[in-house]
């Protein structure tokens, strides 16, 4: 059982529980307040689930009940000794058998909100099955946080971690270098550990990371910034949590139009419009879908997948109210002025940059299975709106957590991150991963049970010639 | 004090804020909402929408007006009446479904305790008996997709359901073999004699609720707002007096000014003090509180820490 007990002596932030004034405040900044995703990620024993709780805790999402519930079960197991104390862990570990084996067994999801943003927290339990844990958690954050117990550094496992998050490309890590109260709130050890965190990041290819001193215990830097490590000048957690960007809405600025069509409107005379209206409506058909990535405008040149065909949009309509542009991750409806031959699957994207359909790529599969992967497996993958069979030609390779480099495999098992290359039964407009986290994610899916199998990552579309370039 | 992060370290990050967010959070989860209930229309035959009139449930059938528009919603209602339903509620589901022009189901716990084939239980709960008229319904109808207006922040159990949940031929949930979920993909595959239910809003919280409830101007039966009432006194909670929820000997009979916070069994679901008789109101109290809505208001939640993870593994919503 983690250890996790909360300091009463810590210093108590202004939006703890009884504070009503700045819950008020919190809640009536909120309607126009924006959506923050993250997860959480360590090892075990690393304070995750104290770390968890001191941010709920001091962000008032921990509501009475709640805390009397986990109090008195804890009391009732002796937690924290003659001392009392509240056993965090109990917070979000909500099964049955998790609170009777004292583990996490599945991504719990929080929600708690300040006076800035709302935030989802999917907390990923680090021991039992942590790829499959961290990859969905990661696949939907805007950050990771990873912990560190700040008496053992950066271990091997911190590696992995941090090789998973970059495969997945969140878009920000942050690294918690927990328990610095047991250091004596040294600098030098703290700049010890942050220098190799970086050094792990560089090799990694990660460019930047957050790296905050923190004691989730006494609550030093969790939600306000520690007098007792003056030296370090840089934000709180939460603080860091509030102001970085939303990333969504930054690559939708970056990359171009993309709208996978979910499925056709075409009420032809089932409207639920006022009848005096019905009649505008007798021949309305609209393409329905969630913009993916970019901004669409009416009058946007567009080109649809399959066939290529090039067509404007005319209207773009959101249950309606007509919009003069749309962005990622609205859902929409699109209106184009051709009649052309569109159905769920098509992919609608602004004209020009849509890549050519293919049935080949190679990809990196973050296996997630019990049963093993073997060259030859007939799968289906899922893109976007699109399900369609495919074949897993090859396994090329398998990446080392230990010392991550591919090294050679002819099969992938449970939790390995491996490279394939698949053969899919229709041509798609495959896009590579590093061009966009949303066109470029698939799932593979067992073709009987329809179990999910693995997440995956386009690398290359096409034939890869031996060089690794796509011909 | 609260100064922002200037010189954030290490804090250089190749994602800059391209000015403000554009989106707001009622926004994003409005979008993904929509997402889902479309995903679940295209890759599944018959689709149903559990409805019981209550503020989730609600709030999920207007997404889906959103999500269809002009179009109607393209499934059928689904409710399990447990016969302790506040009358309120029951005038104004059929209001809103006459309205809608759309087809209501109702399974009815009443019709299986006439026959036999459910018992009343001891404590007079109802709510643990819609699990076999439900799971009847979705069988009789063939629904492969259900919908439900659960959300995460209700209950822990919850916190850890896929917002696609499957379930086998009887029904029960498999808390530890769980499909993961991963990107806005959503796996709907399922084989025959198992079904799915889906759950648009699982993270919304209270709070996002109300204010869109707020935003959109979506009505409600008139119980979530102030009125008086005469109730009494159990388990710490208001009950209202009514012909499944008599007071004891003991308890006494009072005039307050109550609303409530979730709408089920009238036999275990409780009433809050409250004076929020507007929907803004509402959105402040909510705000305010400190005790949860199921903690506040119900007490077949109250038997044990599992009782919803036990429920669920047994089929219920």
């Amino acid at each position: 059982m983690t250890q996790a007990l909360i300091d009463s002596q810590a210093p108590i932030d202004s939006r703890a529980p009884g504070s009503a004034q700045a819950a008020l405040s919190a809640a009536e900044t909120l309607a126009g307040g924006t959506l923050f995703r993250f997860a959480t990620a360590g090892s075990v024993d690393d304070g995750k689930s104290t770390l968890v709780g001191r941010l709920l805790h001091d962000s008032k999402a921990v509501l009475a009940d709640q805390l009397d519930a986990v109090t008195r079960t804890s009391t009732e197991r002796g937690f924290g000794g003659a001392a009392g104390g509240i056993d965090f862990a109990l917070l979000t570990d909500g099964l049955r058998a998790e609170r009777e084996q004292g583990i996490t067994i599945d991504v719990a999801y929080r929600y708690f909100a300040t006076n800035r943003r709302s935030f989802i927290l999917a907390d990923c339990p680090g021991h039992v099955q942590y790829t499959r844990n961290m990859v969905t958690g990661a696949t939907t954050a805007d950050a990771v946080i990873m912990l560190i117990d700040a008496r053992k550094g950066v271990l091997e496992q911190t590696r992995r971690h941090l090789s998973v998050v970059r495969l997945l490309r969140v878009p920000h890590i942050i690294v918690a270098v927990n328990k610095i109260d047991l250091l004596g709130y040294d600098e030098a050890a703290y700049t010890g550990i942050a220098d190799a965190v970086r050094t792990v990041t560089g090799e990694l290819g990660l460019g930047a990371v957050h790296v905050i001193p923190v004691s989730a215990l006494a609550g030093d830097n969790v939600v306000d910034r520690s007098p007792r490590t003056p030296w370090y000048t840089g934000p709180s957690l939460l603080e860091l949590l509030e102001t970085l960007p939303v990333v969504d809405e930054v690559e939708s600025a970056l990359e171009s139009f993309r709208l996978p069509v979910q499925l056709v409107l075409r009420p032809q005379g089932a409207v639920a419009v006022p009848a005096a209206d019905a009649p505008a409506f007798r021949d309305y058909r609209a393409y329905a879908g969630q913009v993916t990535s970019g901004t669409v405008r009416v009058g946007d040149a567009v080109t649809v997948l399959p066939g290529g065909a090039g067509t404007v949009v005319t209207g773009i309509d959101f249950a309606g109210t007509e919009l003069t542009e749309a962005f990622a991750p609205q859902s929409i409806a699109l209106r184009l002025r051709d009649d052309l031959d569109i159905a769920r699957g098509a992919v609608i994207g602004a004209a020009g940059t849509l890549p050519n359909p293919t049935k080949e790529l190679t990809a990196a599969l973050f296996w997630l299975d019990p049963r093993p992967l073997t060259p030859g497996d007939r799968v289906l993958v899922k893109f976007g709106a699109n399900t369609v069979q495919a074949i897993v030609t090859a396994v090329t390779g398998r990446l080392n957590l230990d010392t991550l480099e591919q090294e050679t495999a002819t099969s992938l098992d449970i939790n390995d991150i491996g490279h394939v290359t698949v053969r899919l039964a229709a041509a798609l407009p495959v896009e590579t991963f590093a061009s966009s986290r949303r066109s470029g994610a698939f799932l593979v899916i067992h073709p009987q049970d329809g179990a999910t199998l693995a997440a995956g990552i386009v690398t290359a579309a096409g034939i890869v010639t031996a060089s690794g370039v796509p011909a | 004090m609260r100064t922002p992060p200037v010189n954030a370290t290490d804090t250089a990050s190749p994602i800059r804020a391209t000015g403000t967010h554009r989106l707001s959070q009622l926004d994003v989860l409005e979008s993904e909402a929509i997402h889902i209930i479309r995903e679940v229309v295209a890759e599944f035959e018959r689709p149903v929408l559990l409805f019981s009139g209550g503020k989730d449930s609600v709030v999920v059938l207007h997404l889906a007006a959103k999500a269809f528009w002009p179009g109607r919603v393209p499934f059928p209602l689904l409710h399990v009446d447990t016969g302790h339903n506040f009358p309120e509620v029951i005038a104004f589901r059929d209001e809103t479904v006459e309205r809608l022009g759309l087809r209501l189901e109702v399974a009815r716990v009443q019709d299986y305790i006439d026959d036999g084939r459910l018992h009343e239980r001891a404590d007079g709960t109802r709510n643990p008996l819609q699990t076999l008229p439900l799971l009847d319904a979705i069988a009789a109808g063939r629904h492969d997709a259900v919908f439900g207006g659960a959300r995460r922040d209700e209950d822990k159990a919850r916190a850890k359901e896929r917002i696609l949940s499957l379930r086998d031929e009887f029904g029960q949930w498999d808390p530890r073999n769980q499909r993961p979920e991963l990107w806005n993909l959503y796996n709907g595959r399922h084989t025959v004699g198992q079904h799915v239910r889906a759950f648009p809003i699982s993270n919304w919280t209270e709070l996002n609720v109300w204010r869109y409830i707020e935003r959109e101007q979506i009505a409600l039966p008139p119980l979530y707002y102030a009125h008086d009432r005469e109730v009494y006194r159990r388990d710490g909670m208001w009950r209202s007096v009514g012909p499944v929820s008599m007071p004891r000997a003991t308890e006494t009979i009072e005039n307050r000014t109550v609303r409530y916070r979730t709408v089920g069994d009238m036999s275990c679901t409780g009433a809050v003090e409250s004076d929020a008789a507007s929907v803004d109101a509402v959105v402040r109290e909510v705000a305010l509180s400190t005790i949860t809505e199921r903690g506040a208001t119900r007490a077949d939640d109250r038997i044990s820490e599992a009782a919803m993870e036990d429920r669920k593994k047994d089929g219920y919503f």
